[in-house]
């Protein structure tokens, strides 16, 4: 007896849960011979404000977090990756990639959670500091997160520039609203369903799918957000970016790299980027 | 007269469920949705009722509540300030000339497990600290013990208690268990002299909820019809964003009209909505969404 193939529908991942867009509003995503894959979530600014609460209320108990947990999650993030990477490599092939470079993505991917993993209890030895002042006081600077983050994902590498983003923002205490590759956001929300049964506490992690277009300019000006991450190139979108953000000094970072594959794409100073730094003076002797 | 309370409707949860839900679907846009929040904010009891106010954290909330905001133009004051009696003349003494009014709760609030002696002085001593608004609560024992008789009086007392203050009634609708008895309660009080019927304490979950209110409305419309006196409705505790504020104005537009849409005849009784309220109106004057950082807390 023949069957239909079920298919799933891609949701949006705020608070931990799967919305549909509150607009209700898709976009179709095609394969290079323009036959359709799937519809997408297009996202409002409603849907992003949304998330913005939702990750503040579940910023503060992830900061507290303890490092050994942290990087446990992030490790957990891995196994479940592996356990599914079948499905990644043929979500990619769709996407437009090659079985050989779909294969070396979702394994860069996962290679790159290990990597942050291990960072979580040693980056703040790395860049905390005792500094020598010259009066009676003992003073030493140490890392916060910095809170809030909402990310504008790589373009191209769909699930790879995702990780990438995702990882060292997280690993730091920080939660964040990521929008996906407009493209290729397939394996943005497989991966939501990784985070989904990988410990991640609902709201430290929220993906939208929809249009950089309509959403850059809330991502960069809502006040409760404390960084705006864009990956990408256009000189207008960073100028709106820039802008925008100088109403609450938001932190601004941009990566104009395109590849997400090399050595020089994990670093802890991805980490260290996403900190606020804490002096603090304390007296010696009175 | 205590009114004959056997001849009240009664009230099917499920359906007064569906009612409300019908209230949270209205479309409320851009220059009705600033006007709905500049209403809402104006007809908010800025309260605070907790072990540690001090005379400072309540002058600092008098000053929120004249000035609430530092750069938005054409915002209303909020309407009252609802202190403890012990704070009320130093709001009285802050509020001085701004036309909003000093609320203070008594009657041994929030149990109100006391005798109607020590309910009296307290109520008299708000009202001789200068309090334009005395918040009473029912006793809930007696009245889920059928001794209504004893509510009905006991409101009455105080009524009188108050001279020329006006009284809300809290019911204290969440140990109430269910809406038939809150139509119940709402009779008494409006019978009894209450010039506002208020929902809850605040020190109780569930506070208020957009069931219950609905059923306080309706008992406001036929206590209207029947005696053409206009009572007040104050929704107080759990009401703490303005999108829950607008479908309350929804309501109370819907069920009693449009004269009811004033701080004469109904409050919020509420700590974080003027912030909320705030923020929004911000957001619709900047297009920017806002964080609660950049708000005073009091």
């Amino acid at each position: 007896m023949s069957r239909l193939d079920i298919h799933k529908t891609y949701k949006l991942y705020i608070g931990g849960k799967f919305p549909r867009t509150e607009s209700g509003r898709y976009y179709a995503v095609n394969d290079n011979k323009g036959k359709l894959i799937a519809n997408m979530c297009l996202a409002t600014r409603k849907d992003f404000r949304n998330a913005v609460v939702i990750a503040r209320k579940a910023q503060n108990s992830w900061a507290n977090t303890t490092a050994l947990n942290k990087g446990q999650i992030l490790y957990r993030i891995a196994e479940m990756l592996e356990g599914r990477k079948e499905q990644f490599i043929a979500e990619l092939i769709v996407q437009g990639e090659t079985k050989i470079t779909a294969q070396k993505e979702i394994e860069a991917a996962i290679d790159r959670l290990v990597y942050y993993a291990g960072w979580s209890d040693k980056y703040q030895q790395l860049f905390s500091t005792v500094n020598p002042v010259s009066s009676n006081h003992f003073n030493f600077s140490s890392l916060e997160p910095v809170g809030i983050i909402s990310i504008i994902a790589p373009e191209k590498q769909g699930l790879l520039g995702l990780v990438s983003m995702i990882a060292p923002a997280i690993v730091g205490g920080n939660t964040i609203i990521v929008l996906a590759s407009e493209s290729k956001p397939l394996s943005a929300i497989s991966f939501a369903e990784v985070l989904n049964s990988s410990d991640v506490p609902g709201g430290v992690v929220n993906i939208l799918t929809g249009k950089k277009e309509e959403l850059i300019s809330h991502m960069a000006s809502h006040m409760d957000v404390n960084t705006i991450v864009y990956c990408g190139k256009d000189e207008k979108d960073m100028k709106t970016i820039s802008e925008l953000a100088s109403n609450n000094v938001k932190r601004v970072i941009f990566y104009k790299k395109t590849n997400w594959d090399s050595d020089e794409s994990q670093s802890p100073y991805f980490i260290e980027k996403t900190q606020e730094v804490k002096t603090t003076w304390h007296p010696t002797q009175v | 007269m205590i009114p004959n309370l056997n001849n009240l409707p009664t009230y099917d949860t499920v359906g007064v469920n569906e009612r409300v839900k019908r209230f949270c679907t209205r479309s409320i846009k851009k220059s009705s949705k600033v006007e709905g929040l500049k209403l809402a904010l104006n007809m908010i009891d800025l309260t605070t009722l907790e072990g540690k106010d001090t005379k400072g954290k309540v002058q600092q909330l008098c000053y929120k509540a004249m000035h609430p905001h530092d750069t938005l133009q054409n915002i209303p004051t909020v309407a009252a300030i609802c202190v403890y009696p012990s704070h009320v003349s130093t709001a009285k003494k802050a509020l001085h000339g701004s036309g909003i009014q000093v609320a203070s709760v008594a009657t041994a609030f929030p149990s109100g497990q006391s005798n109607l002696e020590i309910k009296l002085d307290d109520t008299k001593f708000a009202v001789d600290q200068g309090a334009d608004e005395i918040d009473m609560v029912i006793s809930r024992g007696q009245f889920l013990a059928g001794d209504y008789q004893f509510v009905f009086d006991e409101i009455a007392a105080i009524k009188e208690a108050c001279g020329k203050a006006h009284l809300k009634v809290i019911l204290e609708t969440g140990e109430l268990d269910t809406l038939d008895n809150v139509r119940k309660a709402s009779e008494i009080a409006m019978y009894a002299g209450a010039d506002f019927i208020k929902t809850s304490t605040g020190k109780i979950h569930p506070a208020a909820t957009m069931q219950v209110t609905y059923v306080m409305l309706d008992a406001i419309k036929d206590f209207y019809l029947k005696t053409g006196k206009m009572i007040g409705m104050k929704p107080a505790g759990g009401i703490s964003n303005s999108k829950l504020a607008l479908h309350y104005l929804v309501m109370l537009n819907e069920v009693l009209g449009e004269k009811w849409m004033n701080k004469e005849y109904f409050r919020f009784g509420a700590s974080s909505l003027a912030n909320d309220v705030l923020m929004q109106l911000v957001k619709a004057e900047t297009g920017i969404y806002q964080s609660i950082n950049y708000f005073s807390n009091d």
